[in-house]
Parts: structure tokens; C-alpha cells; sequence
């Protein structure tokens, strides 16, 4: 799950990191409000989760109140990259001398937590890693034992860090470890770390990712989750254990199993249809799992047809053919619906997926065929989708 | 043959007491797997499996009574990196870890943990293995997609890796072990592991590895196989068609910053001599070509 920038300088602020915090704003007079407490130029910030909201106009200066209301009024309500602001930061302006770029992550081929960090901060990390590399230190700290007073020596002798900041810059550090361990996250930045002319160390932004499996220990920062940002389909899925994302084409599918959930969206594409979203119902899926899937898949007006593909192991054939059965009656929405059902139970699943008139498929390749040629009838208008697909 | 488990294997099941670990330990005998010893803090001198199996309240206890030298859990994300260092902390030196969700952080310090005992973990977050003719099974892949043969399997996923194993049955592709890692950015066991164990292995032939979107095991796996592997192999690829920076239901599995793409893996693999299918059907025909009897 990705934080906001205010929600991540929260926590950041909490483990002691020097930022610049500032304070939310949902409307142009709260931000004049805001810029009128801090007292000197401010900077406004659209608080949005994609990248690139600078170039997209979404980050603005204001010297003065009136200043700030008019740049919250044009960010407010701005689209970017599809997500359309309601929220926008409103914290002091730093006059910057030096940006940095630091930040720990979950290193799963070092099998670590690792340290990256750059002197060329305030642009994109993958950036300066691909263009200058050797301007990027990665430094892997102890599994065990975490941060070591030496690793914060090397990355400030590697930053070129003033002595007299020294002192700072390891509290930046420390705090920013110390909340990814804190947090269970996958990501912890702060980009840029900024030097002021006026010669203080502070973090001008932050970005938090935190690992999915931590957040159970974690209710607090659950509460952090920005459902404006979530696609409706996504939050109802999550909330009824379904592992749903939504994507651009015509082909619903239904899969138990993450890795067979996504070969299912790969052989839809080689079939040469689309798929409509990743769906992974999991194990031991029974009906009331199935009837809220398929909620969940037609809600999206651009799915003509559904693939279900079920491998029995955990999960019982006849029990989610049963499940399709009783959730089909109650749609609003009717589409063709293919269904390939193997495994445990599968005998005794075919009678019952007979009997509704399904279409069906041994193998996966087939069920993909059949897929892509009951969306495509029935995109072209075609009222009899189904017996064309069942030839 | 087979490779780390067998008709050797003496098992104890963490949290065989509750539901799964109940179900799942009925499939394991059925297969043929031998059921030492259960492990449910506070069930301590009951037993197990229709008075079959006794139960103890810790695996200290159970390995020491019993003489258990491997351990499957199936213990909630909570509970089970403590289980995890229990087990390897009671001397047993292979320990399959079913279990979803567990944090990160957790796996980060039992992993390393348990590269000082000199302990192997499978998973966490995974199916299990099958020692096919030798009936030995610690995991929950379903018992009767199998047929005793040759080819050893290796994969991320757990139903993906039935879909694969039922295509081999059909077209009279036996196997001698099925192994599945788990899909969890931090694994105790690697392709690579698995893949040098499949290639010391006398009696198995070829290799087919399962990989998916995430990280870059695929990509160092390719690297061994160029080295060190000698035997044919054919290999699947999932995700070609999942949206970058998103979390694919398995935690490990998301295409990040432009790597760990799904063409990245299979352009390695390919470069490295193996055969990469476009879909799991294909590979029993690819196994064939490459001369493998099964």
C-alpha cells in the first residue's frame, strides 16, 4: 500500500526525521488559511499516488495567502494521470542549496534491507541510476542487526555531507530506518533531503510503501488508505478477501491460484482477446466468494464475456460450479460465461455446469478460444453468443 | 529417485489440530507420506489422525520422541516465523512452511536465522513438494494430478504448478519431484537450489521450471542453468500481460522501475538454452522434443 506525502511525513515526523511537514488543505480558503499560519512563501502540493505531479502542473508556489488560494484552486480539482486531486499540501517553501536522494528498501536478492543514495537528488532515482550509476551508493545493512553507526558514516562520507550537519543527517537516517522497521515497509524515501541556505538538513518530500503482509500488525496506518485512489472495484474486492486489479479489455476472468490467475490473462492476449482484470478468488472458494466476484467483474461495463477457471485442489469443483449456478440467477447483467473447471471434484462439477447451459472447456487454451469468440460476438451485437461459441 | 523427500522422511505437522493442517495431513498419508508427530501448544498427550499420530506441545518434545526429520506448518501468518525457528531450533532439517502473509521483516531475520542453523526452509507461501514414486509428500498439491516418471518441476505458483504437473500426466510425462518455492519476495529456497539439486539428482532427466513476473530469480536461475545444468529443460513464464507496479496477488510478484518483467525472464531463459512455452499445455511437447521419455 502507498502513502500519501502528508501521511508519510506523519510517520516520518514521528520517528524523529526534520521535514517539512506543513498541513492539508481540501479547499483554496483553507489553504490561505494555512499559508497565513506559516507566515512566509509556501509551496502547495497536489497529494496524488502517481509520479510526475510536478510536470503535470501540480505543484505550485505562493508568496502570499491570496497566492496560495489561487494555486490550491488550480490544483484542487486537476486531473493527474487519471487521478483527479482533492487533497493539496500546503507546507513552507525552502530557499535549496544541495538535494539529496535517500532511501531504504526491502532487497529481496540481498536478502536485506539496502540504503540508496545519491548527492543528485529531486529527480527520479531510477533515473541517475541508469544514467550515472556510479553516483548511486546501495549499501546492504545487517539482516540481523540493522543499521550500524558505521553504515551512517559511510552513506554522509558518500553524500559529501558538511560536518556541521553530520549530526542531522544521522538522525534523517536513523528516523528513516527506524520507520520502515517500524512501519513493516517496502519502501522508505525522502527525495529530495534537502540542505537550506540557510544551512538546516530537512526533507522537502517523502514517499512510504509499506508491505501488504505487515499491515494486519499495523491498524493505525491502515486507516491511512486513500480510497480515492482505489478503483470502487478494487476496494469491494479487497474488502470480500479477493485479490482483484482492474485492466483495459472486454474478458472477465475468475481463477484460483495468483499464477495461474495471471496465465489465464496471458493466454486470453494469445487468444487474441484482452484481459479485463486479474482476479485470484483463492483457495476453498465457495459460493458467496463466487456470487462477489462476479459482482465485482460485471460491474465493469466493458466485459462481453467471463472466463472461470478453476484447478481443484483446496477449492472443490462442484462446489464453485454450484456457486456459478446460484450467483448467475441473481446478476443484473448478463454475459457469456465460459467455464473450465479441473481438478478435485471436476466430475461432479459437469453435470451441474451442464445443466445451466454453460459453456464449457477442458483445457485452458480452449477456454481462452471460446472466450475471446463469445466477447467478440457479442461486441458485434450478436444475440446468440453463446451457441456460436459453443460450435 | 526423488529430491529432499522420500520413504526416509519422518514427518511433524505444525498445527496439525486445526482445520488445513488436519485436512491437508489426511491427503499426506494418503500419499504415503510417514506422519510421525503433530505439534499444538497445549494439546500436549493427545493425538492425531484417528489415534494415529501423537500430539506434543512442542518440537522439541516431538523430535525428541519421535525422531521427526522434517516439518510442515501450517500455522497462521502471525504465529508462524516463531514456528519456523522453533522447528529449526528442535534440530529438523528440512521445514516446508504452507502459510501466506507473513510480513516481510519477519522472513527476512528467520531466513538468515536459519543459513546459521544450516536448515532449509521451502516457502513460506507455497505448495509444498511431492516425491512422486517414493509416495512422499509434504505440502498440499493435490494427490492425483501425478505419474512416477522422470522430470523434475520447480515453480513459484501453486495451482499453476498443478495445471503444469496434470498437462505432463496427460501426455505420459511421469515426474520424479514437484517442488514449489513460493511466490514471497523472501523464500527460504531458491530456483537456483532446487535446480542444482534436479541436476545432481541421477534418476531425474529434465527440468521444467515455472516462473512468474517479480524480482530477478528467474534471471539468475538462466545464469545457473548456462553454467552448471546439463539436462534438457522447458520452462513457463506467467504475467506477459500484468500492468506494471502492481502486486499481482502474490506479494513477490510486480513488475518494478521497468524489471522483472515477464520478457526479461523469458529472453534469459531462452539465451540459456531452455524452452520456453507460451502456454502450460506446450510443455510436455517441448520436454519431448528435447528428448525427454518421462
Amino acid at each position: 500500500m502507498k502513502l500519501q506525502e502528508y501521511r508519510s511525513k506523519e510517520i516520518l515526523a514521528q520517528y524523529g526525521v526534520p521535514l517539512q511537514a506543513g498541513q492539508i488543505a481540501t479547499t483554496p480558503d483553507e489553504a490561505a488559511a494555512i499559508a497565513r499560519t506559516i507566515a512566509r512563501p509556501v509551496v502547495i502540493k497536489a497529494q496524488v499516488l502517481v509520479g510526475g505531479r510536478g510536470k503535470a502542473g501540480g505543484v505550485k508556489l505562493g508568496e502570499t495567502p491570496d497566492e496560495a488560494a489561487r494555486a490550491a484552486e488550480a490544483i484542487l480539482g486537476m486531473s493527474i494521470k487519471g487521478i483527479t486531486v482533492r487533497t493539496v499540501l500546503v507546507a513552507p517553501a525552502a530557499n535549496i542549496a544541495y538535494e539529496f536522494y535517500l532511501g531504504l528498501i526491502l532487497d529481496r536478492a540481498a536478502k536485506a534491507i539496502t540504503v540508496i543514495a545519491s548527492a543528485e537528488g529531486g529527480v527520479e532515482i531510477e533515473e541517475t541510476a541508469r544514467t550515472h550509476p556510479e553516483a548511486v551508493l546501495r549499501l546492504r545493512l545487517h539482516p540481523l542487526i540493522g543499521l550500524q553507526e558505521h553504515n551512517v558514516r559511510r552513506v554522509a562520507f558518500f553524500l559529501g555531507m558538511p560536518p556541521d550537519l553530520r549530526r542531522e543527517f544521522r538522525q534523517v537516517l536513523r528516523g528513516l530506518y527506524d520507520a520502515f522497521v517500524g512501519t513493516d515497509a517496502d519502501l522508505a524515501e525522502v527525495n529530495p533531503l534537502a540542505i537550506t541556505e540557510d544551512g538546516r538538513l530537512t526533507a522537502l518530500d517523502a514517499k512510504i510503501v509499506l508491505d501488504d503482509s505487515g499491515l494486519a500488525r499495523h491498524p493505525d496506518i491502515e486507516l491511512m488508505r486513500d480510497l480515492n485512489e482505489e478503483e470502487p472495484s478494487e476496494t469491494a474486492a479487497r474488502q470480500a478477501g479477493i485479490n482483484f486489479i482492474k485492466l483495459d479489455g472486454s474478458i472477465g476472468c475468475m481463477v484460483n491460484g495468483a499464477g495461474l490467475a495471471m496465465t489465464t490473462m496471458d493466454l486470453v492476449k494469445l487468444a487474441g482477446g484482452e484481459p479485463a482484470n486479474f482476479l485470484d478468488i483463492g483457495g476453498g472458494a465457495k459460493a458467496d466468494k463466487v456470487a462477489a466476484a462476479f459482482r465485482i467483474i460485471l460491474d465493469d461495463p466493458s466485459v462481453k464475456a467471463i472466463l472461470i477457471n478453476i484447478f481443484g485442489g483446496i477449492t472443490r469443483g462442484d462446489e464453485v460450479a454450484r456457486g456459478i449456478v446460484e450467483a448467475r440467477s441473481t446478476l443484473t447483467r448478463n454475459v457469456p460465461m465460459v467455464v473450465r473447471i479441473v481438478g478435485t471434484n471436476a466430475e461432479e462439477a459437469k453435470p451441474i455446469l451442464a445443466q445451466a447451459n454453460l459453456i464449457t472447456a477442458d483445457s485452458l487454451d480452449e477456454a481462452a478460444a471460446k472466450a475471446v469468440a463469445a466477447a467478440n460476438a457479442q461486441a458485434s451485437g450478436g444475440a446468440r453468443p453463446a451457441a456460436e461459441a459453443r460450435s | 529417485m526423488s529430491i529432499l523427500v522420500n520413504d526416509a522422511t519422518r514427518l511433524v505437522v505444525q498445527g496439525i489440530t486445526g482445520r488445513e493442517g488436519e485436512f491437508h495431513s489426511r491427503a499426506m498419508q494418503a500419499f504415503g507420506t510417514q506422519i510421525v508427530a503433530g505439534v499444538t501448544p497445549g494439546k500436549g498427550g493427545q493425538t492425531a489422525l484417528d489415534d494415529r499420530v501423537p500430539v506434543f506441545d512442542t518440537m522439541a518434545d516431538a523430535v525428541r520422541e519421535t525422531g521427526a526429520n522434517a516439518s510442515c506448518l501450517f500455522v497462521p501468518a502471525a504465529t508462524a516465523p516463531d514456528a519456523i525457528l522453533e522447528a529449526a531450533d528442535a534440530g529438523v532439517p528440512l521445514i516446508v512452511c504452507i502459510t501466506e502473509n507473513i510480513p516481510a521483516l519477519d522472513m527476512l531475520r528467520v531466513y538468515h536465522v536459519l543459513r546459521m542453523q544450516r536448515v532449509r526452509l521451502l516457502g513460506p507461501n507455497c505448495p509444498g513438494l511431492t516425491s512422486v514414486a517414493a509416495g512422499a509428500k509434504v505440502g498440499i498439491i493435490p494427490n492425483d494430478i501425478h505419474r512416477p516418471g522422470s522430470v523434475g518441476l520447480v515453480s513459484r505458483s501453486g495451482t499453476l504448478t498443478y495445471e503444469v504437473v496434470q498437462a505432463m500426466t496427460d501426455a505420459g510425462i511421469g515426474q520424479s519431484t514437484c517442488v514449489g518455492i513460493g511466490g514471497d519476495p523472501i523464500v527460504g529456497t531458491t530456483f537456483i537450489d532446487v535446480l542444482d539439486m534436479f541436476n545432481q539428482d541421477p534418476e531425474t532427466e529434465g527440468i521444467v521450471m515455472i516462473g512468474e513476473i517479480g524480482g530477478d530469480e528467474e534471471e539468475r536461475a538462466a545464469a545457473f542453468v548456462q553454467r552448471e545444468v546439463r539436462k534438457p529443460m522447458a520452462a513457463f513464464i506467467a504475467g506477459r500481460t500484468a500492468p506494471p507496479g502492481r502486486r499481482m496477488g502474490h506479494a513477490g510478484a510486480i513488475i518494478s522501475g521497468g524489471a522483472g518483467t515477464a520478457e526479461s525472464k523469458r529472453a534469459a531463459l531462452e539465451a540459456a538454452g531452455v524452452a520456453v512455452a507460451d502456454s502450460p499445455s506446450h510443455i510436455p511437447q517441448l520436454l519431448r522434443a528435447a528428448g525427454v521419455r518421462g
